[in-house]
């Protein structure tokens, strides 16, 4: 029965493509924009923004906005399109063809592999204005109702018996900043690296389940109702405890890392499209009140310090900390603390 | 003209020569490419990526939980093909179409409700957990949806066999004064062994390559339940194409071989049948 070891080897075959995160992007089928011929103002155009997971509404309001303003000012009737995935997932989809005009990912690190194969120019971080930071975003603690083990702070997370909820480092953005943010509020606050080593083991010891992803991790602390605390993105902590309708609390820790959502132009697809001007102008407008109440309205931080302040009850004040306290940039922390062989692999090695 | 085509069906070369260009692309050129990017990795490095101890746990575990998923599904399989062929009842059609759900069912959903039915507030996991039976995030969990996505082959593999199965065979057998086991050990089993270990091999096979609902259930903790294609999904977030590939590789060659050898018993228990 030869024609069984063929489905056999089909079936393996699955293997291949069967390993990747299940993306959930929008299939976004970049067509050409009509009119190639290059005309000041072309009278219709598309551009595709490829973003992460949880910025699907932000995007959806921010584009309807952009593109009433940019047909009243340029008459051009601009079609945005959004693509949405695992923050890396979409940066090789971008490596591999996908043809975004900007991407607006969850890391440095997602746009800088972007940048790294040549598809945009290696000067991007101060193509705008704050290192190209529209907004940040931090992460904070979500807990059951009325806290009922008391957690406040980042040290409460290792008593006895409290069960922690936090994505795979390895997979995950939220992942990687958790444990960050773990590390600074020990290394920013008097301790050495071996306190700091000390406590993220003894917190990843208290993490029952390493979900592959944000998302993953909602479903287990709000739907399964595992562990006490989940370590979330703000944004996202802000919409699961006003979904759960008062069974969820929101704690701020005193101290947390600086995420940072860069924004990038893709030089080498706006050139071959013809999109750069538009493109620009769609980055540029992110900049201006009107956009910064936008991402202040979906929880991300404005980097615009007068909106942020407006919104105290949004934004409670937390003390966020750059990456560059704790390593050298991103990519210095990744190696350091979650790569193989880090810091991150250390706390599970099985004693001899 | 030399050579007379002697074949008795015509249409042979066109037939092969399509069959080969259509493996070839949906089978050969991935898998091919796979090793093409592996190769970019020097020997040092490949044997770093796929072969520390890490990666060496969740082999095991990923042969493992596919091994026993499917020796679960070679009894349960057998079974339910059994009924569905030799018994008619009500909802008889419904049954049979039930078995190929898991199929159609995207797997990261399955995985979703098996970890949301089995956790300590779960339908189920209320009554098994006060037991010790924890099947959410752990290997009980990886075998249990490993059983659910693969159960569909070993029923379609045996059905047919089972249905034209000769009947009188088997009432012979028993005319000739066979206990029910014997005619089940003596006359039915070696008929369907052929298909049982086809039915196993593609369970197998299926489960290895499992993603979508494993990553739901099993908690994803590195030496107790991480399976193997999750390392390869935490190379890729590092961009290491090189790596993750090697790891694929490595699967790859371990469940060719498997296969392999399943089919080379395959071959000798059906002579051993005759």
């Amino acid at each position: 029965m030869s024609q069984s070891l063929f489905f056999s080897v089909l079936c393996i075959s699955s293997l291949a493509f069967g390993c990747d995160k299940p993306a959930g992007s929008d299939p976004a089928p970049t067509a050409q924009t009509a009119s190639s011929v290059s005309v000041k103002a072309p009278k219709e155009l598309e551009l595709l923004n490829v973003s992460y997971d949880p910025t699907r509404e932000l995007w959806r309001d921010f584009n309807a906005k952009f593109s009433e303003v940019y047909q009243k000012e340029t008459g051009t009737k601009l079609t945005i399109k959004q693509s949405h995935g695992g923050s890396s997932t979409q940066a090789r989809a971008v490596i591999d063809g996908l043809e975004a005009d900007v991407v607006t990912l969850a890391s440095f690190l997602d746009t800088d592999a972007i940048s790294k194969k040549g598809l945009i120019q290696p000067d991007w971080l101060e193509k705008f204005p704050n290192h190209s930071l529209p907004y940040t975003s931090t992460i904070v603690f979500v807990v059951r109702k009325g806290n009922p083990k008391g957690i406040k702070d980042w040290a409460d997370l290792v008593k006895p018996g409290v069960q922690v909820i936090t994505p795979n480092p390895k997979t995950s953005g939220n992942g990687y900043l958790s444990f960050f943010s773990a590390w600074g509020s020990v290394t920013l606050r008097g301790g050495s690296r071996e306190d700091a080593i000390a406590f993220v083991t003894r917190l990843y010891k208290q993490v029952p389940v390493l979900d592959s992803g944000a998302r993953g991790a909602t479903t287990t602390f709000a739907q399964k109702k595992l562990g006490d605390v989940q370590l979330a993105w703000e944004n996202e902590a802000h919409l699961e405890v006003e979904e759960a309708k008062g069974d969820l609390d929101l704690v701020y820790p005193a101290i947390s890392i600086r995420a940072e959502p860069h924004v990038a132009v893709v030089d080498g697809n706006v050139d071959r499209k013809n999109t750069r001007a538009a493109a620009e102008a769609y980055l540029k407008y992110a900049y201006t009140d009107a956009a910064q109440e936008i991402f202040a309205k979906h929880f991300y931080r404005p980097t615009n310090e007068a909106i942020l302040k407006a919104h105290p009850e949004s934004f409670p004040p937390i003390k966020l900390f750059p990456i560059t306290d704790i390593a050298k940039d991103f990519p210095d922390a990744h190696k350091q603390f979650i790569a193989d062989g880090g810091v991150f692999d250390g706390i599970y090695k099985p004693k001899k | 003209m030399s050579s007379v085509n002697r074949r008795v069906l015509p249409g042979f070369s066109l037939s092969l020569g399509y069959t080969i260009f259509y493996l070839s692309v949906l089978v050969l050129f991935p898998i091919a490419a796979c090793f093409v990017k592996a190769a970019s990795l020097s020997f040092d490095e490949f044997l770093s990526a796929v072969w520390t101890e890490r990666a060496r746990a969740a082999y095991v575990l990923t042969f493992g939980t596919s091994f026993l998923a499917a020796i679960a599904n070679l009894a349960l399989g057998s079974i339910v093909a059994w009924v569905l062929v030799r018994y008619s009842f009500p909802g008889k059609r419904i049954v049979d179409a039930l078995v190929d759900l898991p199929l159609a069912l995207p797997t990261a959903v399955g995985g979703l409700v098996y970890a949301s039915l089995y956790v300590e507030k779960g339908w189920l996991g209320r009554y098994l957990v006060p037991l010790g039976v924890k099947a959410a995030y752990s290997r009980l969990g990886i075998v249990l949806v490993l059983v659910f996505v693969s159960l569909p082959f070993v029923v379609r593999t045996v059905q047919p066999i089972l249905e034209d199965f000769d009947r009188e065979a088997e009432e012979a057998s028993s005319s000739l004064g066979a206990t029910r086991w014997q005619t089940f050990h003596n006359v039915i089993l070696p008929t369907l062994f052929p298909a049982l270990i086809t039915g196993f091999a593609l369970a197998f096979a299926r489960s290895i390559g499992e993603y979508g609902s494993v990553v739901f259930i099993s908690g994803n903790m590195p030496y107790k339940t991480e399976i193997a294609p999750i390392l390869i999904v935490a190379r890729l977030e590092e961009f290491a194409y090189g790596e993750a590939t090697a790891i694929a590789v490595v699967l790859l060659v371990i469940s060719f071989s498997m296969l392999i050898l399943v089919n080379l018993l395959e071959n000798w228990s059906r002579r051993y049948a005759r």
